[in-house]
């Protein structure tokens, strides 16, 4: 079992977690993730690794409540328990200085672009962050990217917040502005990162993103994570979770994570969530 | 008839005694156990069949050398806790390997029995065994050596792990086994489905390990959570024994392979017996492709494919093919999962290619497009190639598909630990007769080392490897100078 130190709503449906995990603190760099099974009769979720202390032995990771397991994590508080947490998995971030650097986080995604913008703000990269959500209660990690970045963007869908507009339109405008762009990082829904990447793809700014392929694993032994990458079959939790933006088939990813849409609306209803978009059990 | 004063002849006249099997129409309806096991009775006529030869050619026949002759004659005896000692003395997991080891390709086909009439059923022997010391209550534990002081780091806990584990801790050595996933026992736990080896099994065989001693952490990855060179230096561990199994499923490499609906068998196995997924949403909260009225067809011929197919099959498939591109003659299955598989209502479409996967328009798999084979000369297997005919394509309607051609071998630990020499095909390369890697003090067995293959051939190269360990830590090797 794996003890929650702490556990605190950054945002509505969004939660931040403290795990005690000493042996992947230790290990942990930029880019990995873990999988972490809550109870039992749990999936296995890979959940990237926001940040990590080797001193106290904590891993720190942020969940949204998007399917019943998800929520179920969500109900955690400090001093409960998980059943397992495995890692840390996947190949780190490449960090080298680039120049100018822009780290996108789109959503919950800003969690996983942070460590990543942490670590080339410390390679010595000018780095520009542009975090997006949909409205001003659902920004998170506001103070903590400023920190790391030598321009700090919010944009926001509905305009209540900083930027009126989508993560590529403040993208697009950096660019146009004349700003050399050396390095971009886009974590975020796939649509987004896919619009990143047509965005930056006719400048031929090296672009990455970090998938989140369905994985049960995370070692290379089920398969159930391979991705197109550059017409080729890559496994997202050895080969990636990041993976050249320019090259990636996103609509494959797409297609592919929605294989258990059904089976996950049908354990949401048995779990007696209520639908958010319908108004039904 | 008496083990003592039987004659030659009554012994020739006991007719192989037949395992009693569920039904197969009932059994698709289930996961429980398909063979129910010999009764004691049908235990001792079988063993009295066995004609005690002067050499056992049977125990050249195991890998890992079980005392056939001897177990089979305390059987006839009827002292079943008796045998229950001797097999221990060379196999920790008689209830398992009765269960799954190809007999018919190892001891029992060398019985001498065998010559003219059906071979001794020494599996169903040994299984008898494993299960009699289960249902007793009575625990076994095999003699342990005075602690030696030293440590063995044991990666993975696979057939492979296991045996060496076992050997470790009777030499005496501290043994901690490293497991990637939440739950411990490698492929017998999320390859083999429940319905060929029940996980109860494993995990009270798993609980005698225990009782010896021996350490078991799982949620460790190693090559990622420690590398190979940390648990030396750091961990102070004096030897390390890597059985992570082969571990990265290949594909095909044809046109649509990543469709909505194609799997690895890795994963639909995974799905089904480690996260118990046939139980969504009920006690598992893991989904798996709902079979129920579908059309599944399974590429492959070896026991993975039959595994992937049956269970499909049980999940309520109304369709489950096996498609395979030599006949059935060639194919790698055991004979009994290829029989069993018949009688469930597996549909085999032999001698058939897939040359495409096809999907509708929401990237979902809708059909394999095929082409007939026939077979030509030997290849270098010495099984007759495969050569299309021409002209020969059709397109079988499916709604998923299982790609079950073998595996690779897993990149974490080669990645991290870059002096372990490994092959082209990236297995470890190994002594044979040691186990011994390129790496001082670090060992190798099982399917990273042979690339896929049997549990009981993991098991005896365990056994060779800790027998080797425990030479080396024990310092008694013989320098190259003593030669």
């Amino acid at each position: 079992m794996y003890r929650i130190v702490s556990a605190i709503f950054l945002a509505e449906n969004i939660k931040k977690f403290e795990i005690e995990a000493p042996r992947i603190a230790k290990k942990r760099k930029a880019g990995q993730f873990v999988i972490v099974r809550i109870n039992p009769n749990g999936e296995r979720i890979p959940l990237t690794i926001a940040d990590s202390n080797p001193e106290t032995g904590t891993i720190t990771i942020i969940a949204q409540g998007a399917g019943k397991s998800t929520r179920e994590l969500n109900r955690k508080e400090a001093g409960d328990s998980i059943a397992d947490v495995v890692g840390p998995l996947g190949t780190p971030s490449h960090i080298e200085n680039f120049g100018t650097a822009v780290s996108i986080g789109g959503g919950v995604g800003t969690a996983i672009a942070y460590p990543t913008a942490a670590a080339l703000k410390e390679a010595g990269n000018y780095v520009i962050t542009i975090n997006g959500a949909r409205s001003k209660d659902l920004v998170i990690l506001e103070d903590e990217m400023k920190a790391v970045s030598d321009e700090a963007y919010i944009t926001t869908d509905d305009g209540s917040y900083g930027f009126h507009g989508f993560v590529t339109q403040k993208l697009q405008e950096l660019i146009d502005s004349g700003k050399k762009i050396d390095f971009v990082l886009a974590i975020g829904p796939i649509p987004m990162m896919r619009a990143v990447a047509e965005v930056t793809r006719p400048y031929g700014i090296k672009t990455v993103v970090s998938l989140n392929p369905i994985m049960i694993d995370g070692t290379g032994m089920c398969g159930g994570c391979r991705v197109t990458v550059g017409g080729e079959v890559k496994f997202g939790c050895i080969d990636g979770p990041e993976f050249d933006a320019h090259q990636v088939d996103f609509k494959n990813l797409a297609d592919r994570n929605r294989i258990y849409q059904h089976e996950e609306h049908e354990a949401d209803q048995a779990a007696g969530h209520q639908c958010n978009l319908t108004g039904q059990a | 008839m008496d083990a003592r004063t039987i004659t030659a002849k009554e012994r020739m006249a006991i007719p192989r005694q037949e395992m009693p099997a569920q039904d197969p129409q009932v059994r698709i309806g289930n996961f429980n156990e398909v063979n129910l096991g010999l009764t004691p009775e049908q235990a001792r006529q079988e063993a009295l069949r066995c004609i005690q030869c002067k050499d056992p050619v049977c125990i050249a026949g195991c890998p890992v050398n079980i005392k056939i002759d001897q177990f089979i004659k305390l059987i006839a005896e009827g002292d079943f806790m008796g045998a229950v000692r001797k097999i221990k003395e060379d196999n920790v997991l008689p209830s398992i390997c009765g269960r799954v080891c190809p007999q018919e390709d190892q001891c029992e086909k060398v019985c001498v029995i065998g010559k003219k009439h059906e071979p001794v059923a020494i599996g169903n022997l040994e299984r008898f065994v494993g299960d009699y010391e289960r249902m007793s209550g009575q625990k076994i534990d095999p003699k342990i050596a005075p602690p030696t002081g030293r440590t063995v780091a044991v990666v993975g806990s696979g057939p492979a792990s296991l045996s060496c584990a076992n050997d470790l801790a009777q030499f005496g050595h501290k043994v901690v086994v490293f497991e990637a996933l939440h739950e411990l026992g490698g492929v017998l736990m999320y390859g083999i489905p429940e319905f060929r080896l029940p996980k109860e099994i494993v995990r009270e065989e798993l609980d005698g390990l225990r009782r010896m001693g021996i350490e078991f952490r799982t949620d460790v990855v190693v090559g990622r959570t420690i590398t190979v060179d940390e648990l030396m230096e750091e961990e102070g561990f004096d030897a390390v024994f890597i059985g992570v199994g082969a571990g990265l499923p290949w594909f095909m490499g044809i046109p649509g392979e990543n469709l909505v609906g194609v799997l690895a068998a890795n994963e639909f196995l995974t799905r089904v017996n480690l996260m118990k997924a046939y139980d969504f949403p009920n006690s598992s909260d893991t989904p798996v492709f709902d079979c129920k009225g579908k059309s599944v067809a399974v590429f492959g011929g070896g026991n993975t494919a039959m595994d992937a197919v049956r269970t499909a099959k049980r999940l309520g498939a109304e369709h489950a093919y096996i498609v395979y591109r030599r006949s059935e003659k060639e194919m790698p299955a055991r004979q009994e999962e290829i029989h069993n598989a018949l009688q469930e209502g597996v549909e085999f479409l032999l001698l058939t290619i897939p040359l495409e996967f096809i999907g509708n328009e929401q990237a979902w798999l809708t059909g394999v497009k095929c082409q007939k084979m026939e077979l030509g000369e030997p290849d270098d297997s010495g099984r007759r190639r495969p050569v299309a005919v021409p002209g020969s394509e059709y397109v079988l309607p499916i709604d998923m598909a299982i790609i079950s051609i073998g595996n690779g071998s897993n990149p974490l630990i080669r990645q991290t630990t870059p002096d372990i020499e490994v092959s082209k095909k990236e297995t470890i390369v190994v002594d044979i007769n040691t186990m011994q890697t390129s790496k001082e003090n670090v060992y190798a067995g099982g399917d990273i080392v042979t690339g896929g293959a049997t549990v009981i051939l993991a098991m005896g190269a365990g056994r060779t490897a800790a027998a080797a360990i425990n030479e080396k830590l024990a310092g008694k090797a013989k320098s190259f100078e003593e030669w």
